[in-house]
């Protein structure tokens, strides 16, 4: 998942390299150059290869133009992306208070500790045909596999971050008689922000995986459609444009959510210096 | 009104260390009061159970036996007729000097105009009405605990209690802090009762002083210096401030003690 954080942090400095009158090079300036060569080295070598073995950027440039005008892709993509915004967006709405409330209180801990970690590491792949026993073929079993996939990381990220609560800070709000859920809401929630951001963070990959999955083992549709259709054409270009799509989405989701981390929670980056960098 | 009184408190505590349980006595049936407008500080080695005579006054910790109370009423649980100054002031980083005096102020019911107001007076009471917007961590250290003293003031408890405030700061600073909390403490007659492993502190500031062993209260000394004290250089030069900084030293230094 580091791979996923870099280019996050990257661009994070794209914004305020002004400021960094030392004689370093910018960041956005190594990453420009580090995709650069990737790209020139994977054209080269990419271009001695049989086709149907691999690819390399001006066959996957071209192949992208084409489903783009045909319409292919937009459809593909608004196909995937339903299932996955709402899985996605139901896993942090369900997974924070429910981390809150596992780190919080020593009952519920106790209860539900071990089915989130459990939860974390069960091979969802080998579920689906369950899944699809219950929910059928549609969207509501592809919600329910980026739900259940991106879920765990942020229950466990948030509840990793209530228990590492500065057990003074819950002390000054004992101290001026705050209540139970004043203490949870205006302490243990701010202070574990960072936390949840990173579960966030990390669920993003998972999330991209599981939509992906649900599109190859239920009805086959979208960005997943368009890699097993032209797979199976031996039209090995073709088949690179929706995965390349996923990883630049990724990319972008990070920095989004680096963006709202920025914002919620702009004393953080304050604190350990990333504001000046 | 701010009279507080231990009566025959004791803690104790179980360490579990390498499979080894260990039994802690913190506080031995500790006894002592503070009066009315009194600065009370309590004073030992590391481990003697000052700390957690403060924290059982606050009601963070409950005793096992004995009781505090506060002009009579017994301390069951935090409450806002005490006002707590944490040692590294423990402000919340996400919100603003200003924002944090008026949590404690929220807490209490206060609102609207009011909050506002009160927290802004109180600041300006520390001298930080400038700097009202800055987060903890664009504040040095001292401006952190003047902050905290705001906080814990603005609430207008009956007593304050400071568990060793100033013992993070550096030498100058930690002077400085002395003669405003001396000052406010002029001005608003609040009952003090102040945790320090500082002799040179306890004896400047306090009226009188609480030596504490092992958790027992070994000898209460009075500090006959007059009010108010503003100018340290003078007061430290004083034949009456050596002796009674001598006689606490000698007594700390002649028992032995457990760390």
């Amino acid at each position: 998942m580091a791979d996923i954080a870099e280019p996050q942090k990257k661009s994070a400095a794209v914004s305020n390299n002004e400021t960094a009158e030392r004689r370093q090079t910018p960041r956005w300036v190594i990453t420009v150059a580090s995709v650069a060569v990737v790209l020139i080295i994977w054209e080269i070598v990419g271009r001695q290869i049989n086709p149907v073995f691999g690819s390399y950027p001006t066959a996957i440039a071209a192949a992208f133009w084409e489903l783009l005008i045909s319409g292919q892709l937009g459809a593909a993509l608004y196909d995937s992306l339903r299932p996955f915004v709402l899985g996605y967006g139901l896993a942090i709405v369900v997974g924070i208070p429910v981390g809150l409330v596992v780190g919080r209180f020593r009952v519920a801990e106790a209860a539900l500790g071990l089915y989130v970690t459990a939860g974390y590491a069960m091979p969802l792949v080998a579920l689906v045909p369950l899944l699809i026993l219950w929910l059928g073929l549609g969207f509501a079993v592809k919600v329910a596999v980026v739900f259940l996939m991106s879920l765990f990381p942020i229950i466990i990220n948030t509840w990793l971050g209530v228990v590492a609560v500065p057990k003074t800070l819950i002390e000054v709000g004992k101290s001026f008689v705050a209540p139970d859920l004043v203490i949870l809401r205006r302490i243990i929630l701010p202070a574990t922000l960072p936390y949840i951001m990173a579960g966030i963070r990390l669920a993003v990959g998972r999330a991209v995986v599981a939509m992906v999955i649900a599109e190859f083992f239920t009805t086959i549709s979208g960005l997943g459609a368009v890699i097993i259709n032209s797979a199976n054409n031996f039209d090995t270009a073709t088949m690179f444009v929706p995965i390349i799509i996923l990883m630049v989405m990724a990319i972008g989701l990070n920095w989004l959510i680096g963006w709202v981390e920025r914002r919620v929670a702009p004393w953080q980056a304050e604190i350990s210096g990333r504001d000046r960098e | 009104m701010g009279e507080v009184s231990f009566v025959e408190v004791s803690k104790h505590f179980t360490l579990h260390v390498d499979n080894e349980v260990h039994h802690v006595q913190a506080l031995d049936r500790v006894s002592f009061a503070v009066r009315d407008g009194e600065i009370v500080a309590l004073i030992g080695p590391s481990g003697c159970g000052k700390t957690t005579a403060l924290r059982v006054a606050m009601g963070l910790d409950p005793a096992n036996s004995g009781r505090v109370t506060v002009d009579g009423r017994e301390v069951r649980g935090c409450g806002h007729d005490r006002g707590m100054v944490f040692q590294h002031a423990e402000l919340l980083p996400w919100m603003n000097a200003m924002q944090n005096v008026m949590f404690g102020l929220e807490m209490k019911g206060v609102r609207g105009k009011q909050l506002r107001e009160t927290a802004e007076r109180y600041l300006d009471l520390v001298g930080l009405g400038n700097s009202k917007n800055r987060r903890p961590h664009q504040l040095s250290g001292g401006m952190k605990q003047r902050v905290g003293i705001a906080r814990a003031l603005a609430i207008d408890p009956k007593v304050l209690l400071m568990d060793e405030p100033f013992g993070a700061l550096d030498a100058q600073t930690r002077e400085t802090l002395q003669v405003e909390l001396l000052e406010i403490h002029a001005r608003t007659k609040k009952t003090i009762l102040f945790v320090t492993h500082d002799l040179d502190e306890a004896v400047l500031i306090a009226d009188r002083i609480v030596v504490m062993q092992s958790g027992r209260v070994d000898d209460i000394v009075e500090v006959p210096l007059s009010r108010p004290r503003g100018d340290l250089s003078i007061v430290r030069g004083l034949p009456e401030f050596n002796e009674v900084r001598y006689k606490i030293w000698r007594m700390l230094h002649s028992a032995p003690t457990v760390h």
